[in-house]
């Protein structure tokens, strides 16, 4: 049973000409670190507001075929219920946490759920060791880094168990250190949990060598699907997806007749022009 | 020509934002300012406008101290353009944001217009010319914050995180942008921490971290120096990560960007093609 299955799946905001997200048919397997890309407006976060039940719950519209996650039918479902189910975690921190320490902003969801106040503390502090914040825990949130911030934020989203994970954009408003740290404790809880993820995101050098698999979208649909080395291609450039620099001076170099791999990270990349220029 | 001269700058007195910072930015100037989430990037940026003044030290614009003006004064000449797009838009319309400041500078109307026609289609929102800003992208709004300012063509035209949540044509249609403004002898500086976008665009980088200047120069050379990078809580772009592993083929030093490695390369795969070739013959 996959994690997260969209069939035919639609949505049209109300009074929009068009479907922001049109007959998108999508499988995500348990476990999965899945990368969603694509140019601003081609229905990424339409399809992300759909896993959460924000569509059709808080925005008005037409919504068409079918979207089950962790095997429950999404529409017709609150929002309050599939936060259990789906980890919702936003690109500015500061938009998600608000209480006076970071204890309180973590269990936050849980006191709202009227989960037992010992199996709260314990799913609290679980959360804050994984991200690695504990020690932060009677900080405010505003005294904290904004790296320090996004785990915490993510440690909320922990403490409610979800099995998919989604995160728009959450390393924008980061320093390149913070973003990659981040990345790598979502790839970590990912991988130890079973953790199905969905990471929304432009700046695909930073997280490419965590996923297993990129989907592309364009004008509402689902352009390309599969591994980042399969999805990083011609299409993908002209989409006007932004290829790791690695992988995209690879391209230029078999545009200059050069019969080289399609490498996704540094590494790869070093091999394969060691392997072809020896020493 | 902007110049801070040994600026501190602090809310409360005792931890300072700012310290003895020095900086010349001549008119027509490129710069980045980079530097690790609250080095003071954006507290430094504030005063070139006027809206902070420094606890101590100086800021000149045009070789005008901003404590001998006012705010107004200053941003005719200094543009700032917000993180947040929606510190700075309210009106009903994207075109009528696009001519509030015009109308309070006085400008005559038939000019507002014409620069607001123009600038809708530079940008390319003339579509949203009648939409209330409040309904566009993130990124859409970001440019029509952007054409606000240039609207009143200030000689100085300072960008706080530009890059943010635009995707990589954005990014492109605004490297282009820049380059425009600069031709048209504007300064640009913009506070950013997106190490490829300035990998891509080359300009001169002022590394801050805690409040402190901590390297000046160009970019090829700052986001090569792995001391400093770090320290900033920056990682080096990609090609230049890629060079450093490559070092055994001695590529010139400086490489950033993906063009100019495919240059070095491109030249290294063809001589080692052309020295296996004879032997393959034989």
């Amino acid at each position: 049973m996959p994690a997260i299955e969209a069939k035919n799946l639609s949505f049209t905001y109300a009074g929009a000409e068009k479907p922001s997200m049109e007959d998108v048919n999508l499988s995500i397997e348990k476990g999965e670190f899945v990368i969603l890309t694509g140019p601003s407006g081609c229905g990424k976060t339409t399809l992300c507001r759909c896993l959460n039940g924000l569509i059709p719950n808080f925005y008005s519209g037409e919504l068409r075929g079918g979207l089950l996650v962790d095997a429950l039918n999404v529409d017709g479902r609150s929002t309050a219920e599939l936060a259990t189910h789906v980890g919702f975690v936003f690109q500015n921190p500061e938009n998600q946490l608000f209480s006076l320490s970071v204890e309180r902003d973590v269990a936050f969801g849980l006191e709202n759920l009227g989960v037992a106040k010992e199996e709260a503390i314990l799913r609290v502090n679980w959360a804050m060791k994984a991200t690695g914040i504990f020690d932060l825990r009677n900080k405010a949130p505003y005294e904290l880094s904004g790296g320090q911030q996004q785990r915490a934020a993510i440690a909320g989203v922990l403490a409610m168990h979800p099995s998919v994970l989604v995160l728009d954009e959450p390393t924008s408003f980061l320093d390149p250190k913070s973003a990659e740290e981040i990345v790598q404790i979502i790839a970590k809880l990912s991988r130890e949990l079973q953790l199905t993820t969905l990471l929304v995101e432009h700046r695909l050098d930073v997280v490419s060598r965590y996923a297993n698999r990129v989907v592309v979208m364009d004008n509402g649909k689902i352009a390309l699907n599969g591994t980042p080395r399969e999805v990083y291609n011609d299409k993908a450039r002209l989409i006007g997806i932004g290829l790791p620099k690695v992988t995209m001076l690879f391209h230029l170099l078999r545009k200059d007749g050069f019969d080289v791999n399609n490498p996704i990270t540094i590494e790869e990349a070093s091999v394969e022009l060691k392997r072809l220029l020896p020493q | 020509m902007i110049s801070t001269e040994n600026v501190s700058f602090h809310y409360t007195a005792g931890s300072e934002v700012l310290q003895n910072v020095n900086l010349e930015i001549k008119d027509g100037e490129f710069v980045a300012i980079m530097g690790e989430n609250g080095a003071g990037k954006t507290t430094l940026v504030k005063m070139f406008n006027g809206l902070l003044k420094p606890s101590e030290g100086a800021v000149l614009v045009d070789g005008v101290n901003t404590r001998e003006k006012s705010v107004a004064q200053l941003s005719r000449d200094v543009g700032l353009i917000f993180q947040n797009p929606d510190h700075q838009l309210f009106a009903e319309t994207v075109a009528e944001e696009l001519a509030f400041s015009l109308r309070n500078f006085g400008f005559k109307e038939d000019t507002i217009q014409k620069r607001v026609t123009s600038l809708l289609t530079t940008l390319d929102l003339k579509r949203y010319e009648k939409s209330p800003p409040f309904v566009l992208s993130g990124g859409e709004r970001k440019r029509v914050a952007l054409a606000a300012v240039l609207a009143w063509d200030p000689k100085h035209v300072v960008m706080d995180e530009p890059t943010i949540g635009q995707d990589y044509l954005q990014k492109d249609h605004l490297r282009n942008f820049i380059v425009q403004i600069i031709s048209q002898g504007k300064t640009v500086v913009i506070v950013t921490h997106d190490v490829e976008f300035v990998a891509e665009c080359k300009p001169r980088v002022v590394l801050l971290s805690r409040g402190k200047i901590i390297a000046d120069g160009p970019s090829a050379q700052i986001l090569t120096n792995e001391q400093v990078v770090e320290q900033a809580s920056l990682v080096m772009p990609q090609i230049a990560s890629l060079m450093k592993n490559l070092k055994n083929l001695n590529p010139p030093p400086n490489i950033i960007d993906a063009y100019s490695a495919r240059r070095f390369l491109s030249g290294k795969l063809k001589g080692e093609l052309e020295a296996r070739a004879p032997a393959q013959r034989r």
